[in-house]
């Protein structure tokens, strides 16, 4: 549903990671996403996942990284905000397993695993650039049994990817789910370890999305061997539908 | 607001009100149909149907432009059956006329669709128009030879009224809307994108998968107006306007010009519920100017 949407709170996490807060009536589920209208001179929506949900209060974190993004963060608080949703499928907690959930992001892809660390019991693998760019942490330690950080340039926690510590992590066999949003090939790279181990993994995905609510169908993704809509089908998705060859 | 007359007439076809959606932007009414009722629209056009299932262009799809989208989705579709099967019967549900826009790769194709969809719509669109597809599509659209072979043919299997979607990727659209006239088409709708392309210069690629695609939105809506009053000087046929239509008063522009309907298109994209305000906008307006059907707006535009 669409909905005008009061800012109450306004963050800046990192260079250019901004956090806002904002009032919104529909409780959402853990890996569905709002779709945002930006301001002038941006005619397109934006989609953004939930950060997090708590009475009322829908929390939300984007980085700039075009016109729209920007526009957004130009906004204050107190400012009102054209919000559609919440839309999609979110993530599937009821096939997590007896045993140990992960939950593996990268950089802007840790939003939505905020969220789901609080309604299951996890442990969080996130990984960034470098050491400024580390964000989000404390939040998650304050949510998840264990926390590991990785850089790429190892100026902070692990030296490495996430997929790195993934496997590692892997090798206790306590692990039976795996909930991952990120870039594109830590995606495929975490599909293809889970489903040697035959874990159940779900990701979270992106594409540049029309209406958000599956009628344009131009947010597509390859699964199965067809095109499904991002927006409508997903965002989540079980990580063996999902085809990484194109 | 009962006062107003909205109803207009598309080749003996009575619509409500004269907005209606544009082909491709609320796929086959079910996502929108759980924002506001369909009823309230004069019809919807359903997206583009072709014979079998098709899959679609690669992604990325769309880019947004100045006052535009850039989209190159490709007729994904579900086929002809599936159509019959699932999406009219829902459709049917809602008080509002039900226009197939029929998108064949082949002229043989179209009338195989237009034969078997037979009186199960109201209108039948044929496009001649999509830019996004190799085969088809705007080879058929820019040549006005063509197009008058196409809707002869097409026409022949029609059991209700065709009305078909020019391109305006031509030197003079005129000269395609007289062949389509001349092949025998009922009405005339317009305009379909502009081809465009986008690069994303920090990597000197185009940002869809596809290169090139169709344009639309309110930076072609000047473009979109002007082969309108074009359109409605050089023949006598009902036109459904379209382009960049994004409140009442555009609409309302687009009317002036000399359309009998208009669609809305981007607009569904950014907003579920463009189509009751738009509806609900256009009506303000004709209260507004006084003026108390919607069929005497028509045309009448003050050329300077």
């Amino acid at each position: 549903m669409k909905n005008i949407c009061k800012i109450i709170k306004k963050t800046q996490l990192c260079k250019e990671v901004f956090d806002f807060e904002v009032e919104f009536s529909h409780r959402p589920l853990p890996g569905q996403f709002i779709h945002v209208l930006c301001g002038d001179g941006v005619f397109l929506r934006r989609p953004i996942s939930i950060c997090d949900y708590n009475e009322g209060i829908l929390r939300f974190s984007f980085a700039v990284r075009g016109e729209g993004t920007k526009r957004l963060a130009n906004h204050n608080e107190g400012d009102m905000l054209d919000i559609l949703g919440p839309l999609g499928r979110g993530f599937d907690t009821g096939k997590s397993g007896e045993g140990t959930a992960v939950v593996v992001g990268g950089g802007i892809g840790i939003f939505p695993l905020y969220f789901l660390s609080k309604r299951i019991k996890t442990e969080a693998i996130l990984g960034f650039r470098t050491k400024d760019a580390v964000i989000m942490e404390d939040d998650f330690k304050s949510v998840c049994s264990a926390v590991h950080i990785a850089t790429d340039d190892g100026s902070y926690g692990f030296h490495g990817l996430v997929t790195d510590v993934l496997q590692g992590r892997l090798e206790k066999a306590d692990v039976t789910s795996v909930y991952a949003c990120g870039p594109m090939p830590m995606m495929k790279e975490i599909k293809r370890i889970t489903e040697d181990m035959g874990i159940f993994c779900q990701l979270s995905l992106e594409q540049r999305m029309g209406c958000g609510i599956g009628a344009c169908s131009v947010c597509v993704c390859k699964s199965k061997g067809e095109y499904k809509k991002v927006c409508q089908n997903g965002p989540v998705f079980n990580a063996r539908e999902v085809d990484f060859d194109e | 607001m009962n006062d107003i007359d909205l109803t207009v007439s598309i080749a003996g076809v009575t619509l409500k009100n004269p907005i209606v959606t544009a082909s491709g932007t609320v796929g086959n009414g079910w996502e929108i149909s759980r924002y506001y009722d369909l009823s309230e629209l004069g019809a919807v056009c359903v997206k583009s149907i072709t014979l079998n299932p098709r899959e679609g262009n690669r992604p990325p799809r769309i880019a947004e432009t100045p006052s535009g989208i850039l989209n190159s989705v490709g007729l994904q579709n579900k086929g002809l059956d599936f159509f019959l099967k699932n999406d009219l019967n829902n459709l049917r549900k809602f008080d509002t006329k039900i226009i197939a826009n029929i998108s064949g790769g082949t002229i043989e194709e179209n009338c195989e669709i237009a034969g078997r969809l037979g009186n199960e719509v109201d209108l039948i669109e044929l496009n001649v128009s999509c830019p996004n597809v190799k085969q088809g599509g705007i080879a058929f659209g820019t040549n006005p030879a063509m197009v008058k072979e196409i809707t002869q043919r097409v026409k022949d299997k029609c059991k209700v009224p065709l009305i078909v979607k020019l391109s305006p990727n031509v030197t003079d659209i005129t000269e395609t809307a007289k062949a389509a006239r001349q092949g025998g088409a009922d009405a005339l709708s317009l305009i379909n994108t502009l081809i465009g392309m986008k690069i994303d210069v920090n990597t000197a690629k185009p940002v869809l998968a596809n290169n090139i695609g169709g344009l639309s939105g309110p930076a072609i809506r000047p473009i979109a107006v002007r082969m309108v009053w074009q359109v409605a000087c050089c023949t006598d046929l009902p036109i459904i306007g379209m382009g960049g239509i994004i409140s009442g008063e555009d609409a309302a522009e687009f009317i002036i010009a000399g359309a009998t309907a208009v669609a809305v298109g981007s607009a569904n994209i950014v907003n579920p519920a463009a189509g009751l305000e738009i509806k609900n906008q256009l009506t303000d307006y004709l209260k507004r100017k006084g003026i108390q059907s919607v069929s005497k707006l028509r045309g009448t535009v003050k050329i300077n």
